[in-house]
C-alpha cells in the first residue's frame, strides 16, 4: 500500500503523464495499442488483459479513465438507455480563437457533441437518470453544454421523481468559454437545490479526474459520494497547490482515499461491485424495481 | 469620457489605494457587529461577517477582505478564503434567513486558497454548498463585486437575486496569468488574456451575468473612497428594499432563472 503511493507522487511529479501517458505508453517501444503502461505504478500490461479488467490496473488497482461508450455499457441494463439532448453543441462566448474548429475535431474523436452524456436507463431494473463525463473530451471542462444537460437531467429527474447518478470527470471549468463556464457550476448547483428539495436521491460517483469547477459543484453535492479506488479528486491543481506553499505534498493527497479519510466520500467502490452497489442504494432510498435484474450491457 | 480597457481596470484594481471593506462598511452602514467563527473549524479572516444596519434596516454581512497593507494581507491571507471561511458564511446567510433579514455579500478575493489544508478540509465541498443553498436562501441576497472576482471563490458569495460591479471591477472565471498559462502555455501572456477574457463589468452586462454597474469616483475609487461608498450604498439600498418587496417564491424563482439562462449553445 505505502510502496504504491509512493509510486502515485512519482508518476504526478512527472505533471504531465498523470493526464496524458494513460493511453500514449510515451516510453514504450512496443505500439502503444497493445499495451498499458499504468500512470500510477508504471507496470505495463497487454492491452487486452488490461481491457478485460475493465481498464484496471491489475497491479495497483488504479480505475484508468473509460470512454463514454465503455462506462455506459458497463453500467446500464442492456437496451435500457435512452440519450437526452444528443445534439447540443457550444457556441463560442468570448471568441476564443479556434474554439469551434477544436469542439469539432473532438466531436469526430470521441463521437459525442460535447464532455458529458446524459439520459435515463435501468440499472439493475432501477429507472434512473444517468449522466457520463468522458475525459477524452477536452479533460471532461465544463462549459455551457455541459452545464446545461446536467441541468436539464436534474429538472428531467425533479419532473419524473427518479434518482440521478453522475460518474464525473472534469478537469473543471472550460476556460475557452471564460465567465458563462463558471456560471455552469451555479446553475448546475440551483437544479440540484431543487432537485434534493423535491426529495430525491443524488449518487455522485467520483471517477478519474475530478477537480476544479466540478468539485466545487456538482461532484461534491451528491446525497452518495462514491469514488472509484485511487483517482484523483481535488479543487486545486497540484502543481498550483505546490508553486503556492513551495512544501512536500502528502503521498496520498487528492486520492479517492484521501477524500474517504477527510470526509468528503461515503465510500470507495471497485468497478465489478459499481452495479450493484448503485441498485442497492436506490433500493434503499425506496425507489421500486421496474424491471427483472438484466446483465449489464456489456 | 475614454472607456478603459480590462488591463488598465486591473492596474486600477490593484493600486495600493484601492479601498476596501474596511473602508466601505463603517461608512456604508451603522452599527456593524461582527460575529465569528463557523462553528466546525476556526474563524476565517478572510472573509468577515455580521449584522449592521442599512438605513436603519438590519442586514447581514458577509464580505472578503483585502488587507491594506502588510499586516493587514497576512491576517486576511490576502483575501484568499479557506473552506471555514465559506462555511462561516453559510452559517450566518442562514442566521439572517431565520430572522429575514437580506444579505450583503461584498466580493473582493483573488480565489479560494489552494493548499494542503484547504484540500483537506474540502475547499471544493465548501464552495459547492455555497452555490447549492445561496439558490435557494428565502431572504433578498445582493452580491457587489468590488474589486476582483475571482473564479469559484468569488461565485462562493455572488448567487444572489442581483448582482452589481463597481466601474472596474473584474470578474473571471481564472486570473488572466492562469489563464495564459493554461491555454497558451505561457503565463507571459497575461495582458493578451486579459483582453480576451471578457472579464470588465460591461462584458459582464453583456452576458447577463452582472445587472448593474456602480460609478466609481473619478479616475478610481481611490479617489474618492466616501463619493465611492455613497454610491455603493445608494444602490444597496434601493435594490434590497426593491427585491424584498417581491414574494419570496417569486423572488426564488428569478434567482434560478438569473443562473438558469446563462449559456450559449445549439441544438
Ligand atoms: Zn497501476
Amino acid at each position: 500500500m505505502l510502496e504504491d503511493l509512493f509510486k502515485v507522487v512519482k508518476a504526478r511529479f512527472n505533471e504531465e503523464t498523470a493526464g496524458k501517458s494513460d493511453d500514449s505508453g510515451e516510453n514504450v517501444s512496443i505500439p502503444q495499442d497493445l499495451l498499458f503502461k499504468c500512470p500510477r505504478c508504471g507496470t505495463v500490461a497487454y492491452m487486452e488483459d488490461f481491457e478485460k479488467n475493465r481498464r484496471v490496473c491489475a497491479s495497483c488497482n488504479y480505475h484508468a479513465r473509460l470512454k463514454w461508450q465503455d462506462r455506459l455499457n458497463m453500467t446500464a441494463d442492456a437496451d435500457s438507455f435512452t440519450e437526452f439532448d444528443s445534439g447540443m453543441t457550444s457556441k463560442n462566448p468570448i471568441d476564443f480563437p479556434d474554439y469551434e474548429k477544436k469542439i469539432r475535431e473532438m466531436q469526430q474523436k470521441c463521437d459525442i457533441k460535447d464532455a458529458v452524456i446524459t439520459g435515463e436507463c435501468h440499472i439493475h431494473g432501477y429507472r434512473c437518470c444517468i449522466g457520463i463525463m468522458d475525459s477524452n473530451f477536452m479533460m471532461a471542462s465544463m462549459g455551457s453544454v455541459v452545464g446545461e444537460k446536467i441541468t436539464r437531467l436534474f429538472e428531467y429527474a425533479t419532473e419524473q421523481k427518479l434518482p440521478v447518478i453522475l460518474f464525473t470527470a472534469s478537469g473543471g471549468a472550460r476556460m475557452q468559454e471564460g465567465i458563462v463556464a463558471l456560471m455552469q457550476m451555479a446553475k448546475t448547483s440551483g437544479a440540484i437545490a431543487r432537485h434534493s428539495q423535491a426529495g430525491q436521491l443524488y449518487i455522485t460517483v467520483l471517477t478519474d479526474p475530478t477537480t476544479g469547477g466540478v468539485n466545487a459543484s456538482f461532484a461534491s453535492l451528491g446525497d452518495i459520494i462514491i469514488a472509484e479506488p485511487k483517482v484523483l479528486v481535488g479543487f486545486a491543481g497540484r502543481r498550483v497547490i505546490q508553486d503556492t506553499i513551495r512544501q512536500q505534498l502528502p503521498d496520498d493527497f487528492q486520492t479517492a482515499e484521501f477524500m474517504l479519510e477527510n470526509g468528503f466520500a461515503d465510500m470507495i467502490v471497485e468497478r465489478t461491485m459499481m452495479r450493484r452497489t448503485l441498485a442497492r442504494i436506490m433500493k434503499l432510498h425506496n425507489y421500486e424495481k421496474e424491471r427483472p435484474t438484466a446483465q449489464a450491457q456489456k | 469620457m475614454n472607456k478603459l480597457t480590462a488591463t488598465e481596470r486591473r492596474a486600477l484594481i490593484h493600486h495600493k489605494n484601492r479601498p476596501t471593506v474596511s473602508d466601505y462598511i463603517p461608512v456604508i452602514f451603522n452599527n456593524f457587529l461582527e460575529l465569528h467563527g463557523d462553528r466546525h473549524f476556526g474563524d476565517d479572516h478572510a472573509i468577515i461577517g455580521g449584522i449592521a444596519t442599512l438605513n436603519s434596516v438590519p442586514v447581514t454581512i458577509l464580505a472578503q477582505v483585502k488587507g491594506r497593507n502588510i499586516e493587514e494581507n497576512k491576517r486576511t491571507n490576502f483575501s484568499m478564503p479557506h473552506p471555514e471561511g465559506y462555511r462561516k458564511a453559510l452559517r450566518l446567510a442562514k442566521e439572517a434567513e431565520k430572522f429575514h433579514r437580506p444579505v450583503i455579500c461584498l466580493v473582493d478575493t483573488p480565489g479560494a486558497f489552494c493548499g494542503i489544508e484547504a484540500e483537506k478540509r474540502g475547499q471544493g465541498e465548501a464552495i459547492a454548498r455555497n452555490l447549492m443553498e445561496f439558490m435557494t436562501l428565502r431572504t433578498p441576497v445582493v452580491s457587489v463585486i468590488l474589486g476582483e472576482g475571482g473564479s469559484g471563490g468569488a461565485l462562493a458569495l455572488a448567487v444572489c437575486d442581483e448582482l452589481a460591479m463597481l466601474e472596474n471591477a473584474l470578474y473571471s472565471i481564472i486570473s488572466p496569468r492562469g489563464f495564459a498559462s493554461i491555454l497558451w502555455k505561457d503565463p507571459g501572456r497575461e495582458k493578451e488574456a486579459c483582453e480576451l477574457m471578457k472579464i470588465t463589468a460591461e462584458d459582464l452586462l453583456s452576458f447577463g451575468v452582472c445587472d448593474k454597474i456602480i460609478s466609481e469616483a473619478a479616475g478610481g475609487a481611490q479617489n474618492d473612497m466616501k463619493l465611492t461608498a455613497s454610491n455603493i450604498g445608494e444602490y444597496l439600498s434601493e435594490a434590497i428594499s426593491r427585491i424584498s418587496k417581491t414574494d419570496i417564491d417569486i423572488m426564488l424563482e428569478n434567482r434560478y432563472n438569473k443562473f438558469r439562462k446563462i449559456g450559449m449553445f445549439e441544438e
